[in-house]
Formats: structure tokens, C-alpha cells, sequence
């Protein structure tokens, strides 16, 4: 069967094209389309299996990163986007797309009750945006994304990625197997600055919703689509790429839908 | 109705604004303060209930889970004093804009949106407040502020315009030369005697009397006429210093020569001649003649380049200009041919050093406040528009007080063809629609082609400052290039300097005339005259031309794109540039006269070669001497920025600015995949060493090129298949009374392009586009600082397959140590002499048919895979090079430096001394014989091997340098770890 991937584009999000290679590579259909299109029903969230919210500066990251094209999707696109989910399609938002998804509360969104913000993602500690790669231990969680994924080393670009919640909503999120992906250290222990890049609440860069199927985080994996970008290739042999992420998307698909 | 919003974070959350601010309150005003906190403040004009006003807060302006907010009502925070910064009414406010597209998504209604920033700073008197609001928090040319001990000032930054736009006339024919010097002088118009003349004879000509009476204009030029000749006469525009007919002469040799443009004598020749002998293997597509050069990157792809500078802007506010500067020459990119996509930016500045501490000219900014405002501008430019920032560099000079450089380029690929047709290929037709797309005009940035022609002087006006917005020219882009793969476009450029009048006026040159309708053109506020409207330089605007058949499916897609586009006049065959008002002609100037009309500049250059003290001084250990040298600005690590900005978006990085196995080296070019189902990469370098230009600007141009081509093909780029761009920055050559050295400048200048000539020829490298800027002076009262005349090559290549690519670090213990090519004494100009106090005299030489032929070389090697790593000698020369290549690998060396080709030479000259085209390059021993088979014909030697954790190096049994690779690579970090 054909996978449909829709890769959300316009207003300052700027990761689409990487992210649709991604899918394509991984055995999808992925159509860019621009936000505009959406919101005047010439496309229909519900034609696709899958929907990207690729990195990028929605809206600039003005007020809050995330925030504008959050309540743009709230207002007038939320009820479709849930019944995507609920009806087994699978969402991921990338870095930008993250903090979307947070904003909007799509993730956690605890009992099927997506629409209410409980975690958030604000400025990095260090104050500063910073590109560098990160050692990420993939938690055992309900991810559908990452399946027999155990570590990924991908970059992180942002200035606003530090995960924060109460410790009520970060208790619950540990219980219920939300935690999709921490930072770590490059022995695996204990992550601190640089490693842990933003000073995220228990080095958490990457969580999903109760079904697995929404899927939000921090680092890019569409930028390690081809060995050549890790930054060390020319002295190691790189086995694993950030391509998995997709691959297990479309492979999800396949066989669920 | 006003309501003012406060959000700030909660107590026990991390403020990392207000941290970072204290940090630097701290260490670069050397003021201590207890604590700093920060709140967002919005100011919304408008109807609102009380519910609405609510609701705006809890679901957009404030983040519960950290944030709280405030209305009406001030925050309260810990404080002594109290720093509001906003904007001066008409200053572009990004967020605010955001802020009524999110309420309108809201709750449905339109209102405006202030928006400002409070600091609460505890611990300092009110001196202290004053200073660190003028000195960091705020511009003044952009800001307001306001300092308090408690409570607030309600007011809206609205631009209350009650001016009635007006044209005024100019009776020139009544005026004595000095009183046109005074009308230029007044009017920032920057026109000379002789082209004042050369307009006032034009205008009381029969011929041009009689036409412009038919259209109901009086005989004296209008404000508009006079501005759009300026802004297109302008040396910004015209390069009159460039296309100049100079007198040379070398005081030395007796030698004269008479040069008819140094543009098309040296610059453009020399590519001329270099695409001849290279026939049909000729890769450059479009050169000189757009606002990019175009060269081929495979049978369907070519790729657009340019470079641009924006110095007198980023002097004035660095960061709305740097972030101008890099958004501009985006567009330059995208208005290449038919449009571009940008692809990656290159940027580099030239500034004093951030340590700083002498006395401050007048209206100057300290270094250090330069250098993190453009950074900042660059950061926002490069990574909120999606573009990797890939390669560049930053220079460091006192003499840069007076006026930082900053150097923004892109490249951008483009479709060789479109629907059939070349896509570098533009053209307007008459009838054709002229369509501005993109931002608002409104008064920012008028004058500022005319105005970058100029010295900075005190009173500058700061209506030449533009602050950009990254998010709608990212819009804008988005939607041209669906317009362009629509086959919707037929001519596209940008609006930067000159605005309209130089966007409309350029293009109309390929239809032969215009009309312009410049009350159709859209405002951000009213009470612009309409000379403002013509020649505004507000950013994020584009002017393409559309045929009357394909308008309507392009205002179609822009208004789906949610983009403003607006037809503002048409393209003619008339011959006349013609621009009406309210359908009045305010403007009707003849197309020839005001593009070719420019009288050319007759200038005098005069050459006498400097001497500069010899330098005599011992080092007592080298250990020391190389330390040191790592540690020095132009040598040091610049992670600090190359972090800050996203050099991996697009996804398709290869070689990265930071390199090895803690991912710290300093690369000596990057590559990417522009096209990511292949394996076909672009290669991106640059070279700049404005210290041999104290010597000779000959060799500092030679150098310079050599660098570039240098760093690229270090990491695997082709010099078959290689343009350079020209980046001239000079302090002005012409004399004068208060300039008495202009023709000493000028031949300089000469020099640089003579060396451009033979260099770009030998290296069979051809230039494709360039820029110049020549007014790089600061003056007050008997106060002038002058930049050192500064070139910048930036070099783009093809790599076929970025699998064969190479990076500078040393790969394993074991591999073998090379040194390609022979070492001179030539440290003239180098770091080690300059952190001696010492210029010297001899400056490093190319010799550019041995360097061609060791490029080539060295390049079949590293295709071949018999290379494993390879780095650039530079700055600093050989023992530098060995110490950046050990630690970014954590390996240590062993070299034997009586094995390294060279001259006879005091020991610490052998190890820094700069001559060019020279490579370290390790190899595995089992490729040792076949690169040395590669590369035998070259001069080259075996000097050594990775080994061990320090850098040992050796002369004949002597221990010159035993460092531990840890102890070099801290001193190269140090200097920059902010």
C-alpha cells in the first residue's frame, strides 16, 4: 500500500524538504504542503497517514517558539489532527515541530485528552541557540517511532529546547512509558552541559503520547539521512543513521492500516 | 484603547535572558550587579474585553507552566532600577507584527501590538542603570528607553505623521558650485562637482526642456529626479572608482601607466580570457552582469553566488545590519536569473579586538558590542531563514574600530532550466508588469546607497538603518520559487540599495524605459513624499516582472501564500524612466542619461614601496612563542559562533565547520550535498589576509586567492571546476585635503587588481561576481581611522563524490607526516612578527604554476583515498597547522623539521614563518607509496609521524617544541570561550 506523508510547510518552517526526503527514502509518499492549503481545505489532514511538523522558525519563534502555529492549528485544524491520531495515523513533530506539538498539547495528552499544555519547552540554560550532536538513550517506551532503536547521536539545533513540567505531569510521564528519549553522556551515564544541550528536566529531549503514536523531539533526524553528515565519518564507519526514525514510520503503516 | 501586558517568568524558573544579560553586564561593562530579571511587554492598541484581554494572555503571551503575566499593572520583580527598551515609532517591531496575527487567529480581531522589554537590575545606582541601557541593552538610533524607579510609561511608538508629501524643485541653473556642493551635501546626495555639472547641463538642454514640459514638468529637476540620479550614480551602484580612468604610476621603478577601469581591465578580463582557453569545458554560466554570477553545477542544476558587504549599516546598529546585510544577499540570490533558492551562507568579518580598551572615538561602539551584535544578526538572518551557515572566518585589526567589515554571502541553486526556457536568463518586455512583492515602504533606509558611498560621520543619518525580518522574506522566498517553477516570472530582482528606483530602473533597461506608479505602492505609515517611496530601501521586497497574461495567477498565489503583491507600474519601450504621483509625472529622466550618463572619475595613484623595520629579536622558547600564537584572535578557535549558527539545515552537510573527534577542529572549508539523492557536493572556502596589504596589496591579493583555493582543495575540492568571488574593502583613495594620502590608496588599489589579473589567470580561477566598497573611513574633527585595504576571495568548487572528501584532523597513530611544498623565510606580515610588534618586509609570494600542478595533485590523491587528513598551512605557518591537525585528531606528532624543504632560516622562521600553497597531510603507511607516487614532481617531504599525546618537533637532534597537544589546544581555546 501507499504511505502518505504529509510535511507541513510556510510561515518560517524550513525543514520540510530534508524531512519529505526522509519519508521518500523510507518507502513514502511525502507531500509538502504549505499551511495556507490546510487551513483552506484544499488538502484534508485526514488524506494522510502521517503528518510532519518539520523544524524550522514557525512564525519566527516570536512570543514563544511554537506558540503561533499552535493556536493556528487549534482554532480552526485540531479536530481533524485528533481524529488522525485516533484513527491510527501516526504525527511527528521535529524541533520546531516539538514545540508545537507541546504548545498545542497534542503531546502528552494524558487519557486522550490532547488539546490541554502540560509540559513545555523554553530557552536553553546556556542562553544561547547551539548547533551540536548529542548521545540519546532511546528509553523503552510506546513509541512507535523509534521501535529497536537503543541509542541515536543526532544533532540539536535550537535555543529554546529546554523540556520543563511539574512534578506531577514528570512522574506520570515516566510511569506511563511517554519518555521517548533522554540525553546522555558519551560513556552513556549521566548527562550535563553540553550533553544535556538546554538543560532539559531529566535530560528528557523527546517524548510521545499514550498510543505511541505522536511523537515529538528535540534533536534532528533528518539531518543524519546519509552517513556523510555525521560529523565524524571520515574516521569512523557509521552503522545507524536518524533514517530508522522514518523507516519505522512507514513501516507502522504498512502493516496497521 | 491601550492595554499593556507583562510576562515574565515565575519565581523558581531559570531566566536565562536575564542571566546571560548579567553576564555581560559583568564582564563587558566591568559593572558588578547583583541580579537581573527579565518581562516581555506587549502593548496592545485597540477595542478589547476584559475577557479577551485574558484570554490573550493565558493562550499566547504567556507560558503557564514557567510564566506569569500582569495587565495594566506592573510585575513585580526584585529591583533597584528599572531599563524599558522599545522601539522608536516606524522601526520594524517583528514580534508585534506576530502578536496581531495571533490574536486575530484568536479572538478574531484586529489591533496593534507594541511590543518592549523590561529589565529589573538589582544592585547598581542610576549611572549604572543609564549605562547599561545605552551601552547593552539598547540602540539608540532604534530604541527608546526609558529608566524607573517603579511604576511604568504607557506609550505607543506610533508614527504620527502629519506631513503632506510634497515634490519640491531644485533651480541647479541658479546655482554657484558651491552652493550645489552644499545641495549634495544637505541631501546626502554624494555627487561631485562634475556630476552636478553633468545633471544641470542635462536638464537645460533644449531637447530634454521641451519633452519634460509636454509632461507638465517645470524645467528645473524635480527631488525626485535628483535623488533617483544620485542613488543611481551612486559608487554604491556605479563603482565610479572602478570603472575610473586612472593615471598609475610606480615611484620606485618610473613606471606609468594609464588604466581605463580597473573593473574590465583586470577583473573582467581575466575571466574573459579564463572561460576562452577553457572552451567547452567553460563551467560559468552568468558573470558580472546579474545580481549573482551563476556557474554550472551538473547538467540540470547551476549554482547562483554572491557576496556582499554591509559595513556602514552594521557600524551604525550591528545587529540590523549584519542581519540586513546576510537577508540582502539572500536576495541577491533569489533574484538571480529567475530566482534561487539559497543553499548555504558564507560570512566574515573584519573587527578591532573585543578587548578593546582604549579611548572611543565619537558615535563609535566598542568592538566587543560589534562583534556579538552582528553575530547575533547573522545567527537570526542565516538560521531563522533556513540557510546553513557553513563557512567563514572573522579577522581581527584595531584599525577595524572605525568601521567593522562584514561580509555576507549565499549560494543558491537553481534548475538550469525552467519550463523550457534558461532560468538565468531574465528579461522585461513592454507592457510587461512591474510587481513589488514582499514588505511595506516606509521611510528605513533612505539613503543608503548613497550614504554607504560616504564616510561615517557624526551626524549620519539613522534612517539608513533597516532592521530585517527573517520570517517574512522566508515567505516571500517560498512563494517566488513556487511563482518561478510556475514559469510566472520572467525578470526578478531585489530592492536593496536605491529601492524601486534602482529595482524598476535597472530592469527597465531590457525594455528600454518604465513607468512608475507610486501611489499604488504599498506603506507602512503615511506622509512619505514621493522620492521617500522611490528610493526607500525597506527590506524584504523583490520587483519582478510579470507578462499581463500570467498576472493574474501570480497575485492568485501570492494572496494563497498570504504574501503582498502589488502591481506598481509597467515596463515600456519608451526610453524614459518615467515616475508619476497621483497621476502627475514627478520623474522623466532618459534611460541613457540616467544609466550611462555618469561622467567617468579621473583619478591619480601613486606607488612608493613602505620600508618597515626589521625585525630583531630572539624567542626564548618555542613551547612558549607557538602557545602564544594559538591564543592570538586571528588563530584562535571561533566555536563560540560557528556553534551559534545552524550550519546542518537543509540536510545536506559533509564536511562541517568543526571537524575531529571531539568535533572542535577548525575545518578548512565545508561541503554539501545540495541535491540529496546524489553525491555531487559543493566545496566553499574563502581566503583574506589583510595584514600583507601593510607590505604590498599585490602579494596580499595573491595570498589571498591562494588561501582560498587553498582551503578548498584541502578538503577535496576541484580547481578544474572552481570560481572565486572579489570582495574589495577599502578606505578611500581619493585625495584630498583632509585625505592627502588618496593616491597612495588608490595605487594600492591598482596593485590588488593587478595581482587579481595574473593570479586568477594563473590559477585558471575565474571570478564570476564581485563588490566593492571604498569609503571605509571614520572622521572626526582631525580624528580619521582607516581600514587596512582588505580583500576577501571567497571560493566555491565541485566535488564529484563527497565520499572521496577529507578533513584536517590526524586519523590514527602510525600515519605518516608530509609537508607539501617549500618553505621561504617569508614572514612579512605575519602573526609571529605581529605578536612581536613587527610588520617586516617580506611578504609571502605565490608562485601560482607550482601551486596549480601540487592542487592538482594533491587532489587525484585524495580521490584516489591515499590521504588521511590534510590541512592548510596559514596563519601562524607549519608549527600551528601540526598543532590544529594533533589535537582535533587527540594524537600527538613527531616531526623532524631539518626534513622540511626550506631555505636557510633561523629555526622559529622555519616553523612560522606564512609562505603559501603549503599542506600538511598524513597518510597510512600503506598508501605511502602510492602518494608519494601522486605526488612526485612537487616538492614535498616525509617530515614525521602521529605518535603519542604531545607535538615534539625536532632540528637535528634538538628539541624545538615538546607540548602536550591538551596544553596547545586550551591556549587555542581560551581566547574566545565566552
Amino acid at each position: 500500500m501507499e504511505v502518505k506523508a504529509l510535511i507541513l510547510a510556510g510561515y518560517g518552517i524550513n525543514c520540510e524538504n530534508e524531512t519529505a526526503y526522509c519519508f521518500r527514502k523510507a518507502g513514502a509518499q511525502a507531500e509538502i504542503v504549505h499551511l495556507r492549503d490546510l487551513l483552506s481545505m484544499e488538502r484534508g489532514l485526514l488524506d494522510y497517514h502521517i503528518l510532519a511538523f518539520p523544524g524550522g522558525f514557525s512564525f519566527g519563534d516570536d512570543i514563544a517558539s511554537g506558540k503561533v502555529l499552535a493556536n493556528k492549528f487549534k482554532v480552526s485544524l485540531f479536530d481533524d489532527l485528533v481524529e488522525l491520531v485516533r484513527s491510527g495515523g501516526l504525527v511527528i513533530g521535529i524541533c520546531n515541530g516539538f514545540q508545537v506539538l507541546v504548545k498545542m498539547g497534542l503531546l502528552p495528552g494524558f487519557h486522550g485528552d490532547y488539546g490541554a499544555q502540560k509540559v513545555t519547552l523554553t530557552f536553553n540554560d546556556s542562553g544561547k541557540f547551539e548547533d551540536r550532536w548529542v548521545h540519546l538513550r532511546v528509553e523503552n517506551s510506546k513509541c512507535i517511532f523509534t521501535k529497536g532503536i537503543k541509542r541515536m547521536y543526532l544533532p540539536v539545533r535550537h535555543a529554546e529546547g529546554k523540556f520543563f513540567t511539574s512534578q506531577n505531569v514528570l512522574e506520570k510521564l515516566n510511569k506511563n512509558h511517554q519518555v521517548v528519549m533522554r540525553y546522555i553522556s558519551p560513556e552513556g551515564g549521566k548527562a550535563i552541559y553540553p550533553w544535556n544541550p538546554n538543560g532539559s528536566l531529566e535530560d528528557i529531549a523527546g517524548i510521545c503520547d499514550e498510543t505511541g503514536r505522536v511523537f515529538g523531539l528535540m534533536p534532528h533526524p533528518e539531518a543524519f539521512n546519509h552517513y556523510t553528515n555525521h560529523p565524524r565519518w571520515r574516521r569512523e564507519k557509521i552503522r545507524e543513521s536518524g533514517m530508522k526514525i522514518f523507516e519505522n514510520a512507514v513501516k507502522y503503516i504498512k502493516e496497521n492500516f | 484603547m491601550l492595554t499593556r501586558i507583562e510576562v515574565g517568568f515565575k519565581e523558581r524558573i531559570i531566566d536565562a535572558r536575564g542571566e546571560k544579560t548579567k553576564r555581560r553586564i559583568i564582564e563587558d561593562l566591568g559593572i558588578r550587579i547583583e541580579k537581573v530579571k527579565t518581562a516581555d511587554v506587549y502593548t496592545i492598541l485597540g477595542e478589547l474585553e476584559e475577557e479577551e484581554i485574558r484570554k490573550i494572555c493565558e493562550e499566547l503571551f504567556c507560558d503557564p507552566l514557567i510564566q506569569e503575566y500582569s495587565i495594566n499593572e506592573p510585575l513585580n520583580r526584585e529591583h533597584d532600577w528599572i531599563v524599558e527598551i522599545g522601539f522608536k515609532p516606524g522601526v520594524t517591531d517583528n514580534v508585534g507584527k506576530t502578536s496581531e496575527e495571533g490574536i486575530k487567529d484568536l479572538i478574531g480581531k484586529s489591533v496593534r501590538v507594541f511590543t518592549s522589554t523590561l529589565y529589573f537590575l538589582k544592585g547598581v545606582s542610576r549611572d549604572e542603570a543609564e549605562r547599561i541601557a545605552k551601552e547593552l541593552l539598547a540602540n539608540e538610533l532604534i530604541n527608546r528607553i526609558h529608566i524607573m524607579r517603579d511604576g511604568r510609561v504607557l506609550e505607543t511608538p506610533l508614527v504620527k505623521e502629519e506631513h503632506k508629501p510634497r515634490v519640491q524643485t531644485f533651480k541647479l541653473k541658479e546655482m554657484s558650485d558651491e552652493e550645489l556642493m552644499k545641495l549634495s551635501g544637505e541631501r546626502t546626495l554624494a555627487l561631485s562637482l562634475e556630476e552636478l555639472h553633468a545633471i544641470r547641463d542635462y536638464f537645460y538642454s533644449e531637447r530634454v526642456r521641451r519633452e519634460r514640459m509636454e509632461r507638465g514638468l517645470p524645467e528645473d529637476p524635480t527631488d525626485v529626479e535628483l535623488e533617483a540620479l544620485a542613488q543611481t550614480w551612486s559608487e554604491h551602484c556605479k563603482h565610479k572608482i572602478f570603472n575610473a580612468l586612472i593615471e598609475y604610476e610606480d615611484e620606485d621603478t618610473g613606471e606609468k601607466l594609464v588604466i581605463d577601469s580597473l573593473f574590465k581591465t583586470f577583473i573582467k578580463r581575466s575571466t574573459e580570457e579564463i572561460r576562452e582557453e577553457m572552451g567547452e569545458r567553460d563551467f560559468c554560466v552568468s558573470v558580472f552582469s546579474d545580481n549573482a554570477g551563476i556557474m554550472k553545477f551538473n547538467d540540470e542544476y547551476n549554482i547562483a553566488l554572491k557576496v556582499e558587504t554591509h559595513n556602514t549599516p552594521s557600524a551604525l546598529d550591528p545587529y540590523g545590519g549584519a542581519l540586513t546585510g546576510i537577508l540582502g544577499v539572500n536576495r541577491d540570490v533569489l533574484g538571480a536569473g529567475k530566482g534561487a533558492k539559497p543553499i548555504f551562507n558564507t560570512d566574515v568579518f573584519c573587527f578591532a579586538s573585543p578587548f578593546y580598551s582604549g579611548e572611543l572615538p565619537p558615535r563609535i561602539l566598542h568592538p566587543k558590542r560589534i562583534f556579538e551584535g552582528v553575530r547575533l544578526g547573522v545567527e537570526h538572518g542565516g538560521n531563522k531563514s533556513g540557510i546553513p551557515t557553513i563557512n567563514g572566518c572573522i579577522v581581527f585589526d584595531d584599525r577595524y574600530l572605525g568601521k567593522p567589515l562584514v561580509y555576507c554571502g549565499t549560494g543558491g541553486i537553481m534548475p538550469s532550466e525552467i519550463n523550457g526556457e534558461f532560468s538565468h536568463e531574465k528579461k522585461t518586455e513592454d507592457g510587461d508588469l512591474a510587481v513589488m512583492v514582499g514588505g511595506r515602504v516606509g521611510k528605513d533606509g533612505i539613503h543608503g546607497a548613497t550614504f554607504s558611498s560616504e564616510e561615517l560621520h557624526i551626524a549620519s543619518p539613522t534612517s539608513a538603518v533597516q532592521i530585517g525580518d527573517p520570517i517574512t522574506q522566508k515567505k516571500m522566498m517560498d512563494f517566488l520559487l513556487e511563482a518561478r517553477d510556475r514559469g510566472l516570472i520572467k525578470c526578478i530582482t531585489d530592492n536593496g540599495a536605491g529601492g524601486l528606483s534602482s529595482s524598476i530602473g535597472e530592469t527597465a533597461q531590457f525594455s528600454n524605459g518604465c513607468e512608475i506608479y507610486l501611489e499604488r505602492v504599498p506603506l507602512k505609515y503615511h506622509g512619505l513624499d514621493p522620492w521617500e517611496i522611490l528610493l526607500s530601501e525597506s527590506q524584504e521586497r523583490m520587483t519582478v516582472a510579470v507578462s499581463p497574461s500570467k498576472i493574474d495567477e501570480f497575485l492568485e498565489l501570492a494572496k494563497k501564500r498570504d504574501v503582498e503583491a502589488t502591481i506598481v507600474g509597467k515596463y515600456t519601450s519608451t526610453g524614459k524612466f518615467h515616475v508619476l504621483y497621483e497621476g502627475r509625472t514627478v520623474a522623466y529622466i532618459d534611460m541613457e542619461f540616467l544609466h550611462h550618463g555618469v561622467p567617468q572619475m579621473k583619478l591619480k595613484a601613486r606607488w612608493r614601496r613602505r620600508r618597515h623595520e626589521e625585525p630583531e629579536f630572539e624567542p626564548d622558547d618555542l613551547n612558549e612563542e607557538l602557545l602564544k600564537l594559538l591564543s592570538r584572535l586571528n588563530i584562535c578557535s571561533k566555536e563560540y559562533v560557528i556553534r551559534q549558527y545552524d550550519h546542518e539545515v537543509q540536510g545536506g552537510s559533509v564536511v562541517k565547520p568543526l571537524v575531529g573527534v571531539m568535533n572542535d577542529g577548525p575545518s578548512d572549508a565545508s561541503i554539501i550535498r545540495p541535491i540529496l539523492e546524489s553525491f555531487e557536493g559543493l566545496v566553499v572556502s574563502n581566503g583574506i589576509i589583510p595584514r600583507y596589504g601593510d607590505i604590498d596589496t599585490y602579494h596580499m591579493v595573491a595570498c589571498s586567492l591562494d588561501e582560498a583555493i587553498r582551503n578548498n582543495v584541502a578538503v577535496g575540492g576541484n580547481i578544474d571546476h572552481m570560481a572565486a568571488l572579489d570582495n574589495f574593502c577599502w578606505c578611500d583613495p581619493i585625495k584630498s585635503e583632509n585625505n592627502p594620502d588618496g593616491d597612495f590608496k588608490l595605487a594600492q588599489l591598482v596593485r590588488a587588481n593587478m595581482a587579481l589579473y595574473d593570479y586568477t589567470k594563473a590559477f585558471r580561477v575565474p571570478c564570476i561576481s564581485g563588490k566593492d566598497s571604498m569609503k571605509n573611513d571614520y572622521v572626526y574633527e582631525n580624528i580619521r581611522i582607516s581600514i587596512p585595504p582588505t580583500v576577501l576571495f571567497t571560493v566555491v568548487s565541485k566535488i564529484e563524490d563527497v565520499r572521496k572528501a577529507v578533513t584536517m584532523d590526524v586519523k590514527r597513530e602510525g600515519d605518516l607526516v608530509y609537508i607539501l611544498g617549500f618553505t621561504r623565510d617569508e614572514l612579512g606580515g605575519s602573526e609571529y612578527y605581529a605578536m612581536h610588534g613587527y610588520i617586516g618586509n617580506n611578504v609571502p609570494k605565490v608562485n601560482a604554476k607550482e601551486a596549480r600542478e601540487r592542487y592538482l595533485k594533491l587532489r587525484n590523491a585524495i580521490y584516489e583515498g591515499v590521504v588521511a587528513s590534510c590541512h592548510d598551512c596559514s596563519d601562524g605557518g607549519l608549527a600551528v597547522a601540526l598543532a590544529e591537525s594533533a589535537f582535533s585528531g587527540r594524537m600527538g606528532m613527531e616531526i623532524r623539521a631539518e626534513r622540511i624543504p626550506s631555505e636557510k632560516m633561523p629555526v622559529d622562521h622555519l616553523l612560522f614563518s606564512e609562505t603559501q600553497s603549503r599542506f600538511i597531510v598524513t597518510v597510512h603507511p600503506e598508501h605511502q607509496e602510492r602518494f608519494e607516487e601522486i605526488m612526485s614532481g612537487t616538492c614535498f617531504a616525509e617530515i614525521g609521524v602521529v605518535k603519542g599525546d604531545s607535538l615534539i618537533v625536532k632540528h637535528e637532534g634538538r628539541v624545538l617544541i615538546n607540548t602536550p597537544i591538551e596544553a596547545l589546544e586550551e591556549a587555542w581555546k581560551r581566547t574566545l570561550r565566552w
